[in-house]
């Protein structure tokens, strides 16, 4: 998603949002992530304003004092940097990747489905499946922090079935242009 | 090796994280510059700068392009670390699931990936030392005149934040456009192309404001004004 992403050339403009705007993003944050409303308050209080930036390509990044901590592609759902993730692991359910797909994923690939199920990667186990679409943060065999926010593209039960084809959608990942952002 | 299920109770406060500082970087004028070359991943403050640090978090440097500067910072500031991710066991251990010879295949690939780096470094700063800025005084009508600025982002200028300045500074409008070959430049209404070069000449010396500041790298003798005529038929003059 932030191929070739330069806040010099592709963002379009800033704005306040406004407070109802904010509170639905607020109540969304509170339903894809899990983290308590405290917790968000301590990400973003509730007297702080979010500020939208529109990119190009139908991207929205949510950012507090310049920090980008939201992101949206079209009216998806809203996703939290990758930064913000590293601060608060749990926000987001994990996968694992193995070893092998580690340098695919900072290449800039979707993840395929083998990449998950081989011996070196995760998935929750049938009774914490998690369904398309879920938000997920990617973790890397023999790694501590996340490397990469995605999008399930199957079920989690799903991939470990098919096992081939994309599993997980990247949005952003470590070292792509979103993360050298840190300041916009 | 990372535990992978939920904790249960919920997080009292934000873990902190260490990112790489492996290839550092100085703040100037409100961008940052880095002091080292050797980098691929492209900095914020610095987008069309070709460098940046490799900020990752120190466990993934070894999928970053600048690995050995990585680990010469990480020994220095966080021996600790250094021995968790680089000792002979860590090493042995690291390959996990991965065969020995996808292993030997991604160091081969990291070395070629930093050798690489290195190179496309050594010939951006080459090229950073031919480069030129070229201020073109166009002439868009009799006596009416837009002054074009190319080549700035060589130096470390945030185009889109320069232009703003200069409107403000020359009170008149600025813009960034592409060029037909592809790059951006600034272009100010008005003929404002000796004041822009007194600018750029003050702003080296260090003086000047914050408008001055942002040009502060760009060295007067890379600068060239140039002159553009009203042509019949015109030959594609920048930015139309
Ligand atoms: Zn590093």
């Amino acid at each position: 998603m932030f191929k070739k992403f330069s806040p010099s050339t592709d963002i379009a403009g800033q704005s306040a949002l406004k407070s109802s705007v904010q509170r639905s993003i607020r109540a969304q944050l509170l339903e894809t992530l899990s983290i308590d409303a405290e917790t968000l308050e301590q990400i973003w209080p509730k007297k702080e304003n979010l500020i939208q930036v529109k990119c190009r390509e139908h991207i929205t990044i949510f950012t507090l004092h310049g920090v980008p901590l939201f992101f949206q592609h079209f009216d998806d759902k809203i996703m939290p940097s990758l930064r913000l993730v590293h601060k608060y692991p749990s926000m987001l359910p994990h996968v694992k990747i193995d070893r092998g797909a580690i340098r695919y994923l900072f290449a800039g690939a979707h993840m395929m489905c083998p990449g998950f199920t081989s011996a070196g990667g995760a998935l929750p186990p049938a009774d914490a499946a998690l369904p398309a679409g879920t938000v997920v943060a990617v973790h890397c065999e023999g790694k501590e922090h996340a490397a990469a926010v995605g999008i399930l593209k199957l079920s989690t039960e799903d991939i470990k079935k098919v096992n081939k084809g994309v599993g997980v959608e990247i949005a952003t990942h470590l070292g792509d242009d979103f993360w050298n952002v840190q300041k916009i | 090796m990372a535990d992978d299920e939920q904790p249960t109770q919920p997080i009292a406060g934000p873990s902190t994280v260490l990112y790489c500082q492996g290839t550092r970087a100085t703040l100037v004028g409100g961008f940052t510059v880095l002091t080292d070359p050797f980098c691929f991943l492209r900095h914020a403050r610095c987008t069309t700068l070709f460098s940046a640090v490799c900020s990752l978090p120190p466990e993934y440097c070894e999928f970053g392009s600048h690995l050995s500067k990585c680990k010469a910072w990480l020994e220095d500031a966080y021996p600790g670390l250094y021995q968790e991710y680089y000792s002979e066991e860590a090493l042995a251990s690291k390959v996990g699931t991965l065969s020995l010879d996808k292993q030997a295949k991604l160091e081969a690939d990291v070395a070629k990936a930093e050798a690489k780096a290195e190179a496309r470094a050594a010939n951006e700063e080459k090229k950073k030392a031919a480069s030129k800025v070229i201020i073109k005084r166009i002439e868009r009508q009799k006596r009416k005149y837009v002054t074009s600025i190319a080549g700035l982002e060589t130096f470390g200028v945030d185009l889109k934040k320069a232009s703003k300045a200069l409107a403000q500074r020359f009170a008149t409008s600025a813009a960034v456009s592409k060029t037909p070959a592809g790059g951006e430049e600034i272009v100010v209404a008005g003929d404002v192309a000796d004041d822009l070069l007194e600018l750029i000449e003050d702003a080296s010396e260090g003086k000047g404001n914050k408008t001055s500041a942002m040009f502060k790298d760009v060295p007067p003798d890379a600068c060239e004004i140039v002159e553009e005529k009203k042509k019949k038929g015109g030959a594609g003059a920048g930015g139309e």
